[in-house]
């Protein structure tokens, strides 16, 4: 997973792209929002003083930058300070808070679920909710059961959260700025693996839209939507396949919801076959959601049933064997890409 | 009451236990008496007579609108559940004569008593229980989700204890923002068994947040009788505020006065920069959990003992005896009080259904 995927940073900065990891870019992304809005704060266990900011480093250097009442270490509360974040968000904060690990949004899951998804429609459009809720999810580092889910489907499922997963560095600053001037509360799901992942990411203030798929890369032959690290994956699955003729077009909805569904769709039309790579468990993943989608509105360019290329329907192992056997990796994709193809003739397909 | 409810009649009983009958405290925490003897209400309150009133005038907007829901509901007009709060009208009425307009509240599933006494409109509050597109969430939430951002009122909730969350996080907000405002987060005696009361009370503690719990001790939560239910020591329900090093008072929630005066005090703290409060309410609700409780948990003669308590008339008949109206003024508040809910309910009646085809708005902004 070291490879290097740009958003379209490269064209938007200067002579010499800067070149930064994911964590870096979510760090500048919140310095520039707290700096451009007083009322950004954002609350969460060990974001302030620990390693000087943050588990991971998202928060670093922020409590120096803007005191402890903008960057809160927290009590391990998850449901009160989610609770507390949406109360502040009605009254004219816009607080972000942070869970060091999805995981641990299930204790939030009241606040989360029945309290902030409905607020404003409870209210009948009466009231703003500009939340932003930001963890980490996902396998590959070691951490167990209760430290690696992929959580992204629970939130998909609760209509009024927006739920964002940015796969590169750029993205993340983009929609991270994106996330924290929407008025609605935002499921921000970054992903453990992606924090060391370098891309370039311009120094100014530009924004990613929601609801707009990035194609990481074109291609002619089978369309891979991935769902957050697995973009990496399909990115190096498509330089495997490639080699053999195999041209795998990677597709990162960047947003569940919203969800672009007719970029899926556009790209269909061109390849005629869809894989869905996730590293939640297959059962009640996006997956089946990004394919039913693909059946209403491309169904008659199909060529091959859509395959998923996702978890099993089983905890997260530790040990590191196990672990991997449990979420897809490079080889799974380029496999069923395979399969999608065989028999076809790709010097004429599509 | 100063002495806590050490659980005399309770044991490990099983559910077939003996129903208790829980008697009202002869000696009640109330401090008015003792406090009026030499005084005038309006130098003990210093709230004006015309307040005053309308701290009574606005108890029988309540009981009324309550004893409306509960005929509505019984009828089969008002749909799902809904949760009355006959008997309360002290406890809340009490609280919110010390808010400002744009202080805040959050209130509970029995929450129509919190949204009206805080200045909540009680057409909407009407045409919301009959699901009405004039209701306050053009009946998308019904009895239990009613909100109003105007006034302050950050919402009713389905879930118990849901508010405490959103309470102390306004109360953050206030306090970040140096607006001066502070919060009532209304609470029950069984929600203080939720996760996050122990949560966002201990956050405002540590963050001195200016914000009051003010625990709406009715004996049950649904059937869980509160000797059952929580575990405290000798110091009764202190011992939930001494858990957290917060200030905490009771009062005789059956006393509209005593609870302003118990109120205010912590509103004074929360004003002043002082952190939260915890305020624990004695008082009664005369109906059930909701429309419809079967009831199998209380002893059928408790709700007459307690009655004889009802805050209503208790506070009328002060009014009168220190010459701030006279019975017949009471008579007619009480009487005005009945039309304003015929009102609200020939308005709820009238209004049009919401159109479904709109459900999706609001949904994002």
């Amino acid at each position: 997973m070291s490879a290097t995927v740009d958003g379209d940073g490269a064209a938007k900065s200067g002579d010499e792209p800067r070149v930064m990891t994911y964590v870096q870019a979510l760090n500048e992304g919140l310095r520039q929002e707290m700096t451009r809005d007083e009322t950004v704060m954002i609350m969460g266990e060990d974001i302030a003083v620990w390693g000087g900011g943050g588990v991971f480093g998202v928060t670093r250097g922020l409590l120096d930058e803007f005191g402890p009442e903008r960057v809160r270490d927290t009590p391990i509360s998850e449901n009160g300070f989610t609770g507390m974040a949406l109360g502040a968000a009605l009254t004219g904060l816009r607080p972000l808070v942070e869970y060091m690990y999805v995981d641990f949004s299930m204790f939030a899951m009241d606040q989360i679920c029945n309290q902030a998804a409905k607020m404003r429609w409870m209210l009948t459009g009466k009231a703003d909710v500009p939340l932003v809720i930001r963890t980490q999810e996902g396998a590959g580092r070691g951490n167990g059961p209760h430290h690696s889910q992929s959580l992204e489907a629970l939130f998909a499922h609760i209509p009024g959260l927006k739920v964002v997963l940015p796969s590169t560095p750029y993205d993340a600053k983009g929609l991270l700025k994106t996330a924290i001037r929407d008025d609605n509360p935002v499921i921000f799901l970054e992903h453990k693996l992606l924090y060391g992942v370098k891309g370039v990411v311009p120094e100014d203030d530009y924004t990613v839209p929601f609801g707009e798929a990035n194609v990481l890369r074109e291609g002619r032959h089978v369309t891979c939507v991935g769902i957050s690290v697995m973009n990496q994956a399909a990115v190096e699955a498509a330089d495997i396949l490639a080699r053999e003729g195999i041209d795998l077009e990677v597709i990162d909805p960047r947003t569940l919801v919203p969800y672009d569904r007719e970029a899926v769709a556009t790209s269909l039309k061109k390849t005629g076959r869809l894989l869905v790579a996730h590293q939640a468990p297959e059962r009640g993943g996006i997956a089946g959601e990004v394919i039913s989608c693909a059946l209403e509105d491309a169904f008659d360019y199909l060529d091959a049933p859509p395959m998923r290329v996702c978890g099993k329907n089983v905890p997260i192992p530790y040990n590191m064997a196990l672990e991997a056997s449990a979420v897809p990796q490079v080889e799974d994709i380029v496999s069923a890409a395979r399969g999608l193809v065989r028999g076809v003739d790709l010097t004429v397909a599509a | 009451m100063a002495k806590p409810k050490v659980p005399a009649t309770a044991t490990v009983a099983p559910k077939s236990a003996k129903i208790v009958l829980r008697k009202p405290p002869e000696c009640t925490c109330s401090q008015t008496g003792r406090r009026l003897k030499d005084a005038r209400l309006e130098e003990l309150t210093g709230l004006s007579q015309d307040r005053l009133v309308g701290m009574y005038r606005r108890m029988c907007l309540i009981r009324e609108f309550e004893e409306e829901c509960a005929t509505l509901y019984r009828s089969g007009r008002v749909r799902g559940v809904t949760h009355t709060s006959q008997g309360q009208e002290a406890t809340v009425v009490g609280t919110t004569w010390n808010l400002h307009d744009d202080d805040y509240i959050t209130s509970t599933h029995r929450g129509h008593a919190h949204i009206l006494a805080k200045g909540g409109d009680e057409k909407a509050c009407m045409a919301e229980l009959l699901g009405k597109a004039t209701g306050y969430c053009k009946g998308r939430g019904g009895s239990m989700h009613i909100a109003d951002m105007s006034k302050g009122i950050l919402g009713a909730n389905g879930i118990v204890a849901g508010g405490a969350g959103i309470a102390v996080g306004s109360a953050l907000a206030s306090q970040m923002l140096g607006n001066g405002r502070i919060t009532v987060c209304f609470i029950g005696d069984g929600a203080l068994n939720e996760g996050i009361a122990h949560e966002v009370a201990n956050m405002a503690a540590i963050w001195k947040l200016p914000v009051i719990f003010l625990v709406e001790n009715n004996l049950y939560g649904m059937s869980g009788c509160v000797d059952d239910m929580l575990a405290v020591g000798e110091r009764g329900f202190f011992a939930r505020s001494d858990a957290y090093g917060i200030p905490g008072s009771e009062c005789d929630g059956m006393d509209v006065v005593d609870v302003f005066m118990a109120v205010g005090e912590a509103a004074e703290r929360a004003r002043g920069g002082g952190g939260p409060s915890f305020v624990f309410c004695h008082t009664y609700r005369f109906l059930g959990h909701h429309v419809g409780d079967p009831l199998t948990y209380r002893h059928k003669q408790e709700p007459g003992l307690w009655k004889k308590l009802d805050p209503i008339p208790k506070f009328g008949e002060l009014l009168v005896q220190q010459a701030i109206a006279t019975e017949k003024d009471v008579r007619t508040w009480g009487e005005e009080a009945r039309k304003a809910i015929e009102e609200a309910v020939r308005f709820a009646e009238e209004s049009p259904e919401p159109e479904p085809s709109l459900i999706m708005e609001d949904v994002f902004a």
